[in-house]
């Protein structure tokens, strides 16, 4: 096949961004955000470009780009997208240069660094959903920890240390046991495919013909740093404190993308690599991310803190993406991959209005705002967007991930019973408990606290930051079929690996 | 001596090392003002010395009545030897200037040394590696104490020697039981008739005894007693080249001695003593390095650490065990000559600077140090793309291709400790202030010199296949 330059171009564009920024002088703070800012945009334009030459009804990987890279152990620089991955990185270069536009002003000090890591960052984040050999997916999965670790420790709030290096050694645990499995499986290939490889595509045809018992294995060391990222619950204790900490803008990412990322690895690689072991632990998988989107709802009603609130309710939200996947049904699948796109939208939207009001009145207590809605009337109506489209409001974006995941867990003949849908339901009216009540403590009521008559409402730049975002949650909410589309071919074929392991014995025979 | 010229042309590389240390010597003896002149000879000639070595890598050899082979893994480690020398003396030509240890026989010591690794490397007879093995030491010895106007330097020159001299009696009690089982010396014949004694008491204590000899050298647990203290006590420069050049060449004694067994499988009877101090190298080096507030005692800690995570490798005792040492070893040393490099270079006059805290807020004072230590803090965690994750990778890989995958998962949980405490630096050069003034002594080749490793470092991480090609031709 021949090898298409687009996604490489689209992956190191920030790379390279973030090396010229590198020689700009510290003083020239503006330049290095125009800088950052404008290849941010040149890879948004990159993946709009790959976006219009996307061939949906091609189930296969497209634009593929495949070079040796080292030779002595058989890795290939592979990189290839399919329907789930665009959406992913179409998710990943809309939101950077919002989250860059809206740090705008909030970061003040080593804005440099704060540019060059947000770049780094997004080169990582592209290549994890981009890498089709497990080595290159390996490196961006575990290079992208540098740049999120100084993002939380550099510009964070109190605990950032704490936060930070909780966040790197959680995720450290995780993905390298996931190292110690693709290194197995690959050593494992020689045997079948007669050569030492990590090649996504390569391994697929072995995979399958795992015992079960090793698969199972298998599948836990990948799915126990997949479930670290997500974060399932009772995985998700770094989740609070990073996302606190963390600046508006890690936060933003951090929910938008980071979190996508454990999904996007169990849908990639848990499903189609060991098929028999996924429907054997399906349920038990589906049992913690009930209990995650009941426990996330809980805790997050309690809360006094407006953006660990957001913060657990990503815990729930995560939670149903989960059940959609391990239900196994077109529709769940369908619905877990919109999903991810609208928890990504709905939830960096909230972080960033957090992030908004955060920056006027340095504070996130609930309890001190109150009756703000007439003194900053965009910022309430802003806010009553996004919580309603967290919510799952019909007509905005949330409803429709929500109901076809609920839908498609209903049905399925993996899990085979309704209990899980009945208690995820009750995960979507908690949402609305919470994100209503805190939106009622906060705007309307009396006017208690004198400091908040001066607020002012959001300029123009922190509204043209949000109006992108809720084009695209009405748009999803109203018309979902663009982006449905899109991922249809390869939910169905996710499916299809799932439920017919290719059988080794045959492939070795063509040969 | 020599049957003909390519032979000499092979061995030339300690030739080049011996008439050196000749010319060293003589200029030292007779010049006042030799320092300048000695240092920048040695940079050259071990820079000569290692392209010349790399270049001879194709022609191999067994030369001098089967004492000495050359070319193939011989070469790289002469090349791995020359080059580290030759970034340490980069690194010493401020740093004795600061401490105004302003003595000639530093650089003459450090080629004797070398001269000393190369026959181990070289060695196709046990009596060559205890010649190398004596000849490095001793180099050693009087290097750890060569700044002899402080105490803690005295004193650990002292302990060094009294450690190694009961490791090297080890390794001497090895060999005369080797020898007194196989009737031979020769690494040749011991291996082929390694499988037949295998079952001979004697012969198996011999091994190990031999094994536990330089398992002293590349600071394993439990003979790692003399690492802290001598890394703390010596010169920082010192201890970079122990840490490096000393460690690289244990190993290669070991591999050299056992190559033949690595290749056929029969080193699988050493594999249980081998397993179990990487084990307890790797999970003793990481937890107590948790502890340390001194960078250059934690700097030792880690290299028990990563002592361990060699010695996976050769537990896996397969090609790629192996390659992945060698490749390993070159990571390591880059990042250890890094780290000690830029301690030597924060370190002042008065010995201040080498409390972890210290490095509080580097970031702001110093940026540049302070990027490329935290560089070399990811790559010595592990973290992708830089060559310590590629040398780990490689190394899991042989233990799994070897059916050690219990091994291969210690290693990394033992990574995962490891990660708080290298990165526990990043979080005080970046994320804390402090006002401590440094007082740094500028140093342009230090400077060279870390820029050098760096480099390195991150072209092996990501480019790591031709190096890796030249290991697996030249095994």
């Amino acid at each position: 096949m021949e090898n298409n330059l687009l996604l490489t171009y689209l992956i190191f564009t920030p790379l390279i961004g973030s090396l010229i920024i590198l020689l700009v002088k510290n003083e020239k703070v503006s330049l290095i955000k125009n800088l950052g800012l404008v290849f941010s945009l040149i890879a948004f334009i990159i993946s709009l470009v790959i976006f219009f030459s996307f061939d949906s009804n091609n189930s296969d990987f497209q634009f593929i780009h495949k070079l040796k890279w080292i030779e002595g152990i058989n890795v290939f620089y592979f990189v290839g997208i399919d329907g789930i991955s665009l959406l992913l990185i179409l998710l990943t270069t809309f939101i950077t240069p919002l989250t860059l536009i809206s740090s705008w002003s909030s970061i003040e000090h080593k804005v440099k660094e704060f540019t060059f890591f947000m770049l780094i960052l997004e080169t990582g984040m592209l290549g994890v959903f981009a890498s089709l050999d497990l080595f290159l997916f390996y490196i961006f999965w575990e290079a992208m920890l540098i740049p999120m670790y100084f993002i939380i420790g550099i510009w964070g709030g109190k605990e950032r240390i704490y936060a930070a290096i909780k966040f790197f050694l959680y995720t450290m645990l995780g993905s390298l046991l996931m190292l110690v499995a693709i290194i197995w499986l690959a050593v494992y290939s020689v045997n079948i495919l007669g050569g030492f490889t990590t090649d996504f595509t390569e391994l697929l045809k072995v995979a399958p013909s795992i015992t079960r018992d090793l698969q199972i294995w298998m599948f836990l060391a990948f799915g126990l740093s997949f479930a670290i990222k997500v974060p399932l619950f009772p995985f998700h204790t770094w989740l609070p404190d990073a996302h606190v900490q963390a600046p508006t803008a890690g936060s933003v990412i951090l929910a938008g993308v980071l979190l996508k990322m454990g999904t996007y690895g169990l849908l990639r690689f848990n499903l189609p690599l060991f098929p028999d072991a996924t429907i054997i632990i399906a349920p038990y998988i589906s049992v913690l991310a009930v209990i995650g989107i009941i426990y996330g709802a809980l805790v997050a009603m309690v809360q006094t803190d407006m953006k660990k609130l957001v913060a657990y309710s990503s815990v729930s939200h995560l939670g149903f993406v989960v059940l959609g996947i391990f239900a196994i049904t077109t529709e769940s699948i369908q619905g877990a991959v919109i999903q991810m796109v609208n928890h990504g939208l709905s939830t960096g939207a909230l972080f960033l209005l957090v992030g908004v009001i955060y920056e006027r009145t340095h504070t996130r207590e609930i309890a001190e705002y109150g009756g703000i809605a007439k003194v900053v009337p965009f910022f309430s109506f802003a806010l009553l967007f996004a919580s309603l489209s967290s919510i799952g409001l019909p007509g905005l974006n949330g409803f429709i991930g929500e109901f076809l995941i609920l839908l498609g867990s209903f049905k399925s003949g993996v899990l085979n019973s309704w209990w899980f849908t009945v208690f995820a339901a009750s995960g979507v009216i908690f949402a609305a408990v919470y994100l209503l009540w805190m939106y009622q403590r906060v705007v309307f009521g009396e006017l208690k606290n004198p400091k908040l008559e001066k607020l002012t409402d959001m300029n123009s730049r922190e509204i043209f930051v949000l109006i992108p975002i809720f084009i695209f949650i009405v748009w999803i909410g109203i018309y979902p079929s663009t982006f449905l589309n899109l991922s249809e071919k390869a939910t169905k074929k996710v499916i299809y690996q799932v439920n017919n392991p290719v059988n080794v014995t045959n492939i070795i025979g063509k040969k | 001596m020599f049957n003909n010229l390519q032979e000499f042309y092979n061995f030339l590389p300690m030739i080049l090392i011996g008439t050196g240390i000749l010319i060293s010597v003589t200029v030292e003896l007779f010049s006042k003002k030799s320092l300048t002149f000695l240092s920048w000879f040695s940079i050259v000639l071990f820079f000569l010395v290692g392209i010349i070595s790399l270049w001879n890598i194709d022609s191999k050899s067994v030369i001098l009545q089967n004492m000495v082979a050359t070319g193939g893994y011989v070469n790289i480690f002469y090349a791995l030897f020359s080059f580290t020398g030759m970034i340490v003396c980069l690194l010493s030509i401020d740093y004795l200037k600061k401490y105004e240890a302003l003595f000639g026989e530093y650089y003459i010591l450090l080629q004797t040394s070398i001269l000393g690794m190369m026959l181990m490397a070289a060695a196709k007879d046990l009596f060559v590696i205890f010649l190398g093995l004596e000849l490095m030491s001793v180099s050693f010895y009087v290097l750890a104490g060569i700044n002899r106007k402080r105490g803690n330097a005295i004193e650990a020159s002292l302990k060094y020697f009294l450690l190694g001299a009961f490791a090297t009696g080890f390794v001497v009690y090895g060999i005369a039981l080797i020898y007194g089982t196989s009737q031979s010396t020769s690494i040749d014949v011991i291996a082929s008739k390694f499988v037949e004694l295998s079952g001979n008491l004697l012969f198996i204590s011999g091994v190990l005894l031999f094994l536990i000899g330089f398992s002293f050298k590349i600071a394993a647990f439990p003979f790692h007693m003399w690492v802290p203290d001598v890394y703390q006590g010596s010169p920082s420069t010192v201890s970079a080249f122990f840490s490096t050049a000393g460690k690289t060449a244990a190993f290669s004694a070991i591999i050299v001695s056992l190559f033949a067994l690595f290749t056929s499988g029969a080193s699988k009877i050493i594999t249980p003593y081998l397993s179990v101090i990487s084990v307890l190298s790797m999970f003793f080096g990481s937890i107590v390095a948790l502890s340390q507030t001194n960078i250059k005692r934690m700097l030792a800690y880690s290299s028990i650490a990563n002592a361990g995570y060699l010695l996976i490798g050769l537990a896996a005792s397969n090609s790629e065990g192996i390659a992945g040492v060698i490749f390993y070893l070159t990571a390591y040393s880059l990042m250890n000559l890094g780290a000690f490099g830029i301690v030597s270079i924060i370190e002042s006059k008065e010995e201040k600077n080498l409390e972890i805290n210290d490095y509080a807020g580097l970031s702001n004072k110093q940026p540049l140090l302070a990027g490329l230590l935290s560089l070399l803090m990811f790559s010595l965690a592990g973290i992708p793309p830089f060559a310590g994750f590629f040398g780990k990778y490689y190394i899991f890989m042989a233990a799994i291709k070897s059916d050690l995958t219990i091994l291969a998962i210690l290693g990394v949980l033992s990574s995962v400790i490891s990660v708080y405490f290298y990165l526990r630096i990043v979080v005080l050069m970046y994320f804390k202030e402090s006002d401590l003034e440094l007082g740094l002594y500028k140093s342009n080749s230090g400077l060279l010199a870390l820029f050098i490793s760096v480099l390195l470092i991150i072209i092996l991480g990501i480019f790591p296949g031709s190096f890796l090609n030249i290991i697996n031709s030249a095994l």
